[in-house]
């Protein structure tokens, strides 16, 4: 293929693929908002356009137009970098997960690979990159200069931190029995067998409960959203934070949330697999957004249902029960991929 | 293609960088990080010497390297906590006495 | 020059910009962070040499991990700046540079003329290939290093420990 294609081909991908997650996020904080009205049993918004629908554009453009405070005595450097320093690593993650298998596009003449790139260390590479995330918090704890962020900030890097550690350990076994790191591969290993060669049936259950939790903790949301607990911290990280500013580490909290959910859906759920997908390959994007869904879902019914935990019952959780057993299927999984 | 000795001569200059950094600096949290500088460096020259011999044991030295600086990371700054909370200071020059 | 030579120069004044600044910035959280922009050039370079692993483990483990943990003691302890150094020691600072300069220069000497005999190609740093090593051949050191890290966790919570009155 010449690199000019090529090229072409990863910028019409990147954009695609941007578009697409910028869209879920928008209509991912109104579905939010709507499913916990309806969970509470009050309206929510449903006053802009039909259902609330363009409740989105119309916070965009709030964000836009408020004023955009900087602390006085904010260190002024970090306080600027680090929205963008939380919100990259969260949109880059994205280029490495496949949503579908090949498909043939009408005009051309190749089948076109539903996945930006694909590496020999996906998922070390999409580990990375979470892993990167959490200095933006943290920076912008240190940076505003206030009491309340700053331990907004400590929290969030002691909780993300142990909580990482649980999260990589329980996609070893992921790894063990799919062979490979490529992300590509595990989902084609997981076909077939009307979907019991999912991971989450074939033995990784535990493996997936670890991962389900961790990946709760590791996105700070509830009820382990102990970096921005209002009733003590006012907001966290983001007290200071106004404007286009906020609205980045919003972005970056819900690109997050759709990232581990496609991770999830990736390692655990079988990716875009799902019956007739062989057939017609445009079903794999609507399974994969369809299990997406699923998890977006249990995010937000989580919080609805779920009170905070306390910060030491978070450390304990972390500690002393998810990284036993994370390292207890670690040990599973090897015994297990000896007689399999 | 680039060649290993522009790797080598990058590692030289990381290395000279972070030595500098240990001799200059007085806060002992920068002393720990020229250190991580002057280990990076190192690890640059392995994983060059790796590649172009076509061998694979440097890149595995590197790991070790990596486990040995998370350890020494661990360590040193459970050693500057205990330090600042005796001395309330971390200034090397005003921690040279054994005792208080 | 050929693109990828531009792209070594690139990430290369990366490396050493975040190394230099390491060394400048009297405010160790800004230094942390310069060192981590170091961190990602020499992944980046890794990357480029075909030693992928290396490349994904060194932001994972460096940029991630030990980083955070430094990150995390630079806010615990709520460090501002560095102090002035004290009059009696300020000459080391002079000394330093000079001292640095002939460093990089022997070790330019000793590296300049070493030739590789093999061209990197993309396969030479594949999880599959250093793990199979890691796991074989060099177990042991592979398990050493565990216990290293057993007794380093020890010893930090030892040292960190407040101790009971």
């Amino acid at each position: 293929m010449p690199p000019f294609e090529q090229l072409l081909e990863w910028s019409v991908k990147i954009a695609v693929g941007f578009i697409i997650l910028m869209t879920m996020v928008a209509y991912l904080s109104l579905i939010e908002r709507r499913l916990l009205a309806f969970i509470q049993m009050r309206y929510g918004p449903n006053r802009v356009g039909p259902f609330g629908l363009f409740q989105p554009i119309a916070d965009g453009l709030k964000f836009i137009f408020k004023e955009d405070l900087i602390p006085l005595d904010a260190d002024k450097f970090l306080y600027v970098m680090a929205p963008a320093l939380s919100l990259v690593p969260a949109l880059m993650t994205f280029t490495l997960i496949p949503v579908g298998g090949e498909v043939t596009l009408p005009l051309l003449d190749r089948p076109i690979a539903l996945h930006i790139t694909s590496i020999n260390v996906g998922i070390l590479a999409v580990l990375a990159m979470t892993g990167m995330g959490v200095h933006g918090i943290v920076l912008a704890g240190y940076a505003s200069n206030n009491k309340y962020s700053l331990l907004g900030g400590l929290r969030s890097s002691a909780q993300l931190v142990s909580y990482e550690l649980a999260m990589s350990l329980s996609i070893i076994g992921v790894l063990i029995q799919a062979g490979s790191l490529d992300l590509v591969t595990i989902v084609e290993r997981q076909g077939g067998g009307w979907g019991l060669g999912w991971h989450v049936f074939w033995f990784q259950p535990l493996g997936f409960f670890v991962f389900l939790v961790s990946m709760i903790a590791e996105t700070n949301r509830a009820p382990f959203d102990l970096p921005e607990a209002e009733s003590e911290l006012v907001a966290g990280f983001h007290t200071e934070y106004s404007s286009m500013k906020f609205a980045m580490f919003f972005i970056a909290e819900y690109a997050n949330m759709v990232t581990a959910a496609a991770m999830a859906t990736t390692l655990f759920l079988g990716g875009w697999q799902g019956p007739g997908v062989t057939r017609w390959p445009w079903l794999g994007p609507v399974y994969f957004l369809l299990k997406v869904a699923f998890f977006l879902f249990l995010y937000v019914w989580l919080r609805a249902s779920s009170p905070r935990l306390r910060y030491d019952q978070l450390m304990d959780f972390g500690w002393k029960f998810l990284l036993p057993l994370a390292l207890v299927n670690v040990v599973l999984s090897a015994t297990l991929a000896l007689w399999f | 293609m680039v060649p290993l000795s522009w790797y080598l001569i990058l590692s030289a200059a990381l290395f000279a960088i972070g030595a500098v950094g240990v001799f200059v600096k007085n806060n002992i949290i920068s002393t720990l990080l020229c250190l991580e500088l002057m280990l990076n460096a190192a690890n640059l020259a392995f994983v060059a010497f790796s590649i172009f011999q076509g061998t694979i044991e440097g890149q595995l030295f590197v790991i070790l390297v990596m486990a040995v600086a998370a350890a020494e990371a661990g360590v040193g700054l459970a050693i500057v906590i205990a330090l600042f909370r005796n001395r309330e200071t971390l200034d090397v020059d005003e921690s040279s006495l054994l005792k208080l | 020059m050929t693109f990828q030579q531009l792209l070594f120069i690139g990430f290369a004044a990366l490396v050493l910009g975040g190394g230099i600044a390491v060394v400048l910035l009297r405010n160790p959280l800004y230094g942390a962070f310069a060192l981590i922009t170091s961190f990602v050039g020499l992944s980046a370079l890794y990357v480029m040499m075909g030693a992928q692993f290396i490349g994904a483990a060194q932001i994972v483990v460096y940029a991630g991990a030990i980083m955070m943990l430094f990150v995390f003691v630079i806010m615990l302890l709520n460090v501002r700046a560095d102090e002035e150094r004290p009059p009696r020691h300020r000459f080391l600072v002079w000394l330093a540079a000079p001292l640095a300069l002939l460093l990089s220069a022997g070790l330019w000497l000793a590296v300049a003329g070493v030739q590789g005999d093999r061209a990197p190609s993309g396969e030479a740093g594949t999880v599959e290939r250093v793990g199979k090593n890691l796991m074989t051949r060099y177990l042991l050191p592979f398990e050493l290093t565990s216990v290293l890290i057993l007794l380093a966790v020890v010893g930090a919570l030892h040292l960190a420990k407040r101790e009971k009155e």
